[in-house]
């Protein structure tokens, strides 16, 4: 016999109470980054009306006589996080289609696990490590022959002293090689097996399976675990403040210092007496933050762009 | 029965608390003299049971901020507060000397066993960016006998905002005039050449870590790290080697440009002193001049004046100069001039 069933109004009362609390966590967030946003604002005003739009693309950045511009640091924060993606996309990918398509049983979960516990290293130790096995690595067996071949390029020109553009994009890659592995393989084994049994059975190999069938039916969530990776690189403070130089200035050549916004951010506020240099490090964070913003909504566009892609690709077989 | 004996004990505690009468005195500032004071506070303490220190080393400019703001009772810097940051708080502060600090121009040279000797008008072109290789003609004739490498120098400097930066490019203003137009004084500064390093540890690992690298660190640190470093020149022309006593010479070589009513917000890079080494420092606590709690004050006051003479004492094994004993009556005078509700807390004068 089922049990009689709890007064109707009672569930209405307690669905109406947890409809509430429900809404106020979900709506607390959202109001949480308007509130970061304001902040933002109201304390980057001073800079934003003393220096205006040219902020963005002045490299001027002198606390002594209060002049400010972070184009060094917008130019290096974008240039340490695309080099990161270049050296570590390839790389992750590998390992995710190497651990669920080709990759002996036995040997999948270690690999695993160890790819994901670089995940866990702190980062100062890695900024420590960098300073001490990376960066006398590069110089002494991967500098010089770089130059020897390509060093007619721009971007390996001048002198390498150590800390660098390349040496905090190197770190970075490593920094997030796991987490882009990791979201991948969930991915790629989410691929149903009949894609695979089914490109095998038109006489693809084993490659060719993977290229045609398992990777474009994962496009959408691949590109979001490239996104995420990004995300982590660009946001990314010790490790890379350790390595990169920390140097106001533009230059083209992965050789020389550069600087990153959070590294800035990080390095300057405590000291920052003055006003404007304050708001100065603040509009320089609203920098960061819009830009965060930008590339995961080009993200969302992208995924949401190439997922209907596929849908239409898959109607019209 | 049981309830009402809880009840007096309650009562009783609760008038035992004040009559203990507790003091606690809040600090934050300079993370440079952290760890002299933090062992003054622990032996103040042990002598005086009712007196509480705490002390956070936030940074000099967060010292500052948070004595301006009032959060604090006292603060502690490297770098003396600037008129315009004196004049927000009406001018209510007085800067009291505790320790000196010396900044060394760390460098690595394999190759090179000798002390590598500066002048000042070298080290300011160095860190310009106008004298790049070891083997330059104006360093090799200061440094007979040195063979030194065709190498290029690689200068590092701080990336973070600090004492120790405000130290050295206060004393390359003092001794390059086109430093001092070009680039000026700070706590962080538009550095013409070089790398960036991350504290005093982050400057040490890169110098260490180039060859041909050199950059300022606190002298503490370089004695602890073992690591080289250059003999200046002073003003007075001697080739002088940072050490506890030549930082104490330094402070009191600039006594003569500071007289007895100083603020002692005073540089004293580049000292006359025959022994002078020159860029040494004062390292400041920041102290009211009016404060509303007479008992704070006064307990305040105490406890710098022993830390002016007992605790001085401390300082050579913690790896601090001490000050020069002739700057104490002049300290005192600044102490005495403390007031809580317009009346002097300095003991005697008092009530």
């Amino acid at each position: 016999m089922a049990p009689p069933l709890p007064s109707l109004r009672g569930i209405d009362r307690s669905d109406r109470i947890y409809r509430r609390v429900l809404t106020t966590f979900a709506l607390a967030l959202p109001l949480l980054i308007l509130i970061i946003l304001g902040v933002l604002l109201v304390s980057a005003l001073p800079a934003i009306t003393a220096f205006g739009p040219s902020f963005l693309w002045t490299s001027t950045w002198d606390p002594v006589a209060e002049v400010y511009g972070a184009a060094p640091m917008i130019f290096g924060t974008l240039a340490s996080s695309l080099l990161a993606l270049l050296i570590a996309v390839p790389l992750a990918l590998s390992v995710a289609i190497f651990l669920t398509e080709f990759s002996p049983r036995w040997l999948r979960q270690p690999v695993a696990f160890l790819v994901e516990l670089l995940a866990a290293i702190p980062s100062v130790v890695y900024g420590t490590w960098g300073i001490f096995v990376l960066i006398p690595f590069l110089r002494g067996h991967v500098v010089p022959p770089l130059k020897a071949v390509f060093g007619w390029t721009p971007f390996l020109q001048g002198v390498f002293y150590g800390n660098s553009l390349l040496a905090g994009g190197i770190i970075l890659a490593i920094m997030i090689v796991p987490y882009i592995a990791a979201v991948s393989r969930e991915v790629l084994l989410a691929v149903p097996i009949s894609q695979r049994e089914a490109a095998l059975a038109m006489g693809a190999t084993r490659w060719e399976a993977v290229r045609s069938a398992v990777l474009p039916y994962g496009r959408a969530g691949l590109i979001g675990a490239i996104i995420l990776g990004l995300g982590r690189a660009l946001g990314e403070t010790m490790a890379v403040t350790m390595v990169i130089g920390n140097r106001h200035d533009i230059s083209v050549s992965l050789l020389q210092p550069a600087y990153t916004m959070a590294a800035a951010i990080a390095n300057e506020f405590s000291e920052a007496t003055t006003h404007m240099y304050q708001s100065a490090l603040f509009e320089v964070g609203l920098i960061l933050f819009v830009i965060t913003v930008v590339v995961n909504a080009i993200a969302r566009i992208l995924i949401w762009r190439v997922a209907r892609g596929a849908a239409v690709g898959s109607k019209a077989l | 029965m049981k309830f009402t004996r809880f009840l007096a004990l309650a009562a009783l505690l609760g008038t035992a608390v004040p009559a203990a009468a507790q003091v606690t005195l809040n600090g934050a500032g300079a993370t440079f003299p952290n760890i002299i004071y933090s062992n003054w506070m622990l032996t103040y303490n042990q002598a005086h049971p009712d007196v509480k220190l705490n002390y956070q080393s936030i940074g000099s400019g967060g010292g500052i901020r948070q004595f301006s703001d009032g959060t604090v009772d006292f603060g502690a810097t490297d770098a003396p507060m600037t008129d315009s940051a004196m004049a927000a708080i009406k001018g209510d502060v007085l800067h009291i000397p505790t320790v000196l600090g010396a900044v060394v121009a760390a460098y690595t040279l394999p190759d090179v066993s000798q002390p590598i000797r500066i002048t000042p008008d070298v080290l300011a072109d160095i860190f310009l960016g106008k004298v790049t290789k070891w083997n330059d003609a104006r360093l090799a004739s200061i440094n007979p006998g040195v063979t030194l490498p065709n190498q290029d120098i690689i200068v590092v400097h701080r990336s973070d905002g600090s004492g120790t930066s405000f130290v050295w490019t206060d004393y390359l203003s003092k001794v390059s005039p086109e430093w001092a137009q070009k680039v000026g004084k700070g706590p962080s500064v538009s550095w013409p050449v070089g790398l960036g390093g991350r504290g005093n540890e982050g400057v040490a690992a890169t110098v260490r870590q180039t060859p041909g690298a050199i950059g300022y660190i606190e002298l503490g640190y370089a004695l602890i790290n073992k690591m080289p470093f250059a003999v200046l020149k002073n003003q007075a022309g001697n080739w002088i080697t940072a050490s506890l006593e030549s930082v104490t010479a330094a402070a009191a070589g600039g006594m003569k440009d500071m007289g007895p009513n100083t603020d002692f917000r005073v540089s004293i890079t580049n000292s006359p002193g025959a022994q002078a080494y020159p860029a040494a420092s004062f390292t400041w606590l920041l102290v009211h001049k009016t404060y509303s709690d007479s008992a704070k004050a006064r307990t305040l006051v105490e406890f710098i004046w022993w830390a002016e003479t007992e605790g001085q004492a401390k300082a050579p094994e913690l790896g601090y100069a001490p000050l020069p004993k002739e700057l104490r009556p002049w300290i005192q005078a600044r102490l005495k001039s403390v007031t809580a509700n317009g009346r002097p807390v300095w003991k005697g004068t008092a009530e």
